[in-house]
């Protein structure tokens, strides 16, 4: 499998800090559950580099999904800050964060998500039906994404006419349609076989070594070995970092 | 690119449509249908309103009819006697008052109603006839069929010529060679000079001058020979009615004085008559109920198409939340991927707009159908007016708004994790 990752002239003004793209400050996240607090997220301080590629672990209510729907800005922090490419976004409103989102993330899910009614092109051109593409420019773009995650001549499926394996590289060109600065992957192997699973994780490694900073929630430790650090949370904290740093 | 989005979002909402047709369909139906009735109702009304306005309007919205009516209390008191004489109605007099009196008269026309034995070759018949004057004509505008009409010659000759209406000549079995013939009428001798069209036949309520009407006199000529009194035998008893002029057209030269010399005329009347022996009728004023009839009617119509659409939109209303409810997760993906609220609303706004102004246009071609089938098969007037039309898929396209932006803002609404949760 051949990728070249072509790049395009990005929109964003270059960061003061152009180590890290995003660093979390003493970031909480607590939800009220009838008259208890739960604090899903407890204090955490982390920053992540450009181009790393990181496997948030954890036993479940460890906080890893909230960590990476806070860090998609799915959802806001109650509170500490959240500066993604310097710009503190943790209170950003809804339609600013839709717009960070647009922009700055691709998401990989468990389950695909893939549209049903929409053909493999059109899924992938959904980020580009967002940011206003025109149609023409739209539908190159999609089949030169499905060549480089090993789709061809399938665009105009619907994803059930699909294998798991091939849904998720659907998923993958979706979420790299925008050119994101951070991919961000929830379980992106859980509803695969280990093998199609494999090659999906090879994939991932092949965009992060073209530059692409991949946060990766994971519970399987043979995929976490795909990563290059791993941040084991308990409690909402962090309980330890294994890996280069 | 504004108008390029708003075409690849309606060809989107489209698309979704089409992927649940019967269902689609169905959700139409009652904008369908609710348009459809709409139409065909407003065209019946429209219709029957429209036939009534334009025999109101032949009678003259700037002219004011006095008729002549038996007092009530005459009428009662008959009372076994074999013979009777009743003296009421408009007088030559009172006309002359009229036309001196006011000055926003232009002219009256005096008209004498009588009925005589006439004879047209081998048929005789009991004839209908108006004794009036040359004016006529121009305030009661007939085509001429054959001859002419009444001149005024005719009236200050007394000549014996008689106009027969299309109605009278028809009974009479005249034809345009019936002209320079003679009719008898009465013990008289008249030359028929012309046939003119009538109008027969009620207008909603309202009679034509020339309703029934089978020929004209000159007034002159038919005061000396006939006199004023009207005798009419009925089974047994002999009644005779004095009668000097049965009707009256005023005509005022312009519309605005109508109201006000109909109140003039009223109170002259009321002077000189001790009985109520007359009957005023002010075309302008029926005009304007009829019109207000109209008003009110469409409005009813109007509340009918307002609850049927209500029902349609709240069908519309019940699929879209099913649809919200059901692409949930279709939801959160977009709003994942970075769709703002707004657009959420758009996408779900355009497929209702979509939905309702389809059925909106369906249904606009029902309207026009029925209506053409009530006319074809029931044989009643119908019109359709484009104003209806518009207005119609107007409403309809903003049911579609109306009961589309709840489930919409309901989608918008959902928060995109909890979404992309949904099964």
């Amino acid at each position: 499998m051949t990728m070249t990752l072509q790049a395009t002239p990005s929109l964003r003004p270059s960061p003061p800090d152009n180590d890290h793209v995003i660093r979390f400050v003493n970031v909480r996240k607590t939800y009220i559950m009838g008259s208890e607090e739960v604090h899903a997220l407890a204090g955490v301080t982390l920053p992540f580099r450009r181009g790393s590629f990181w496997a948030l672990m954890g036993p479940s209510g460890s906080g890893k999904s909230t960590m990476l729907n806070v860090l998609g800005c799915l959802d806001r922090p109650t509170s500490g800050q959240y500066f993604l490419e310097s710009r503190d976004v943790s209170s950003l409103s809804d339609d600013a964060l839709s717009e960070f989102r647009l922009r700055h993330f691709g998401f990989i899910f468990q389950s695909f998500n893939l549209i049903p009614q929409l053909t493999v092109r059109e899924n992938i051109e959904l980020p580009l039906y967002y940011l206003g593409w025109e149609a023409a420019a739209s539908a190159a773009r999609a089949e030169e994404l499905a060549q480089r995650v090993g789709l061809t001549g399938r665009l105009n499926h619907r994803p059930n006419q699909l294998s798991g394996g091939q849904q998720q590289r659907v998923a993958i060109a979706r979420a790299l349609a925008n050119d994101p600065v951070v991919l961000l992957a929830d379980e992106p192997t859980g509803n695969l076989d280990s093998a199609t699973g494999n090659q999906i994780m090879h994939l991932l490694t092949e965009l992060n070594d073209q530059g692409k900073t991949i946060l990766m929630v994971t519970h399987e430790p043979d995929i976490a070995v795909y990563a290059h650090q791993r941040l084991h949370l308990r409690d909402g904290l962090i309980d330890r970092i294994e890996g280069a740093h | 690119m504004r108008q390029f989005r708003l075409a690849r979002n309606i060809a989107l909402g489209i698309k979704n449509l089409l992927l649940h047709k019967l269902r689609s369909v169905l959700t139409m139906l009652g904008v369908v249908f609710g348009v459809g009735s709409v139409i065909a109702m407003l065209s019946v009304g429209e219709g029957a309103s429209q036939e009534a306005l334009e025999r109101i309007r032949m009678l003259g919205s700037n002219n004011i009819i006095i008729t002549s009516m038996k007092p009530v209390e005459e009428e009662a008191g008959s009372g076994g006697r074999m013979l009777r004489l009743s003296v009421y109605g408009l007088l030559y007099d009172d006309e002359q008052r009229i036309r001196e009196t006011f000055p926003a008269v232009d002219r009256t026309v005096p008209v004498k109603i009588l009925r005589k034995e006439g004879r047209l070759h081998d048929q005789t018949l009991e004839l209908r006839m108006v004794a009036t004057v040359a004016d006529w004509a121009d305030l009661v505008q007939r085509p001429i069929i054959a001859g002419r009409t009444l001149i005024e010659r005719d009236i200050k000759d007394r000549a014996n010529v008689v106009v027969l209406t299309e109605y009278g000549a028809r009974r009479l079995l005249a034809t345009q060679s019936s002209i320079g013939q003679t009719l008898k009428l009465g013990p008289d001798y008249f030359e028929v000079v012309g046939i003119v069209k009538n109008e027969t036949g009620p207008a909603g309520g309202v009679q034509t001058p020339d309703q029934e009407v089978d020929a004209y006199v000159p007034l002159s000529l038919a005061r000396e020979r006939f006199g004023d009194i009207n005798r009419r035998r009925t089974a047994g008893s002999e009644e005779s009615e004095r009668v000097e002029l049965h009707q009256m057209i005023v005509q005022l030269k312009s519309t605005d004085d109508v109201e006000r010399v109909a109140a003039g005329i009223e109170a002259m009347l009321k002077r000189f008559h001790k009985k109520l022996d007359y009957k005023m009728s002010i075309p302008l004023a029926l005009l304007r109920e009829a019109e207000a009839t109209k008003r009110r009617f469409n409005i009813v119509l109007g509340s009918i198409a307002g609850i049927s659409l209500l029902v349609g939109g709240i069908g519309i209303m019940n699929i879209m939340l099913a649809s919200v409810t059901e692409r949930t997760r279709e939801i959160g993906i977009r709003r994942a991927i970075g769709a703002k609220r707004k657009q959420i609303v758009m996408q779900f706004l355009i497929e209702t707009v979509v939905l309702s102004t389809i059925g909106g246009l369906i249904g606009v071609g029902i309207g026009v159908i029925i209506p053409w089938l009530i006319t074809y098969f029931a044989n009643m007037p119908t019109v359709v007016r484009l104003y209806s039309l518009v207005l119609s898929v107007g409403i309809s396209m903003g049911v579609g708004i109306v009961f589309g932006l709840y489930p919409a803002i309901r989608a918008a609404a959902l928060d995109p994790i909890v979404a992309l949760r949904h099964e």
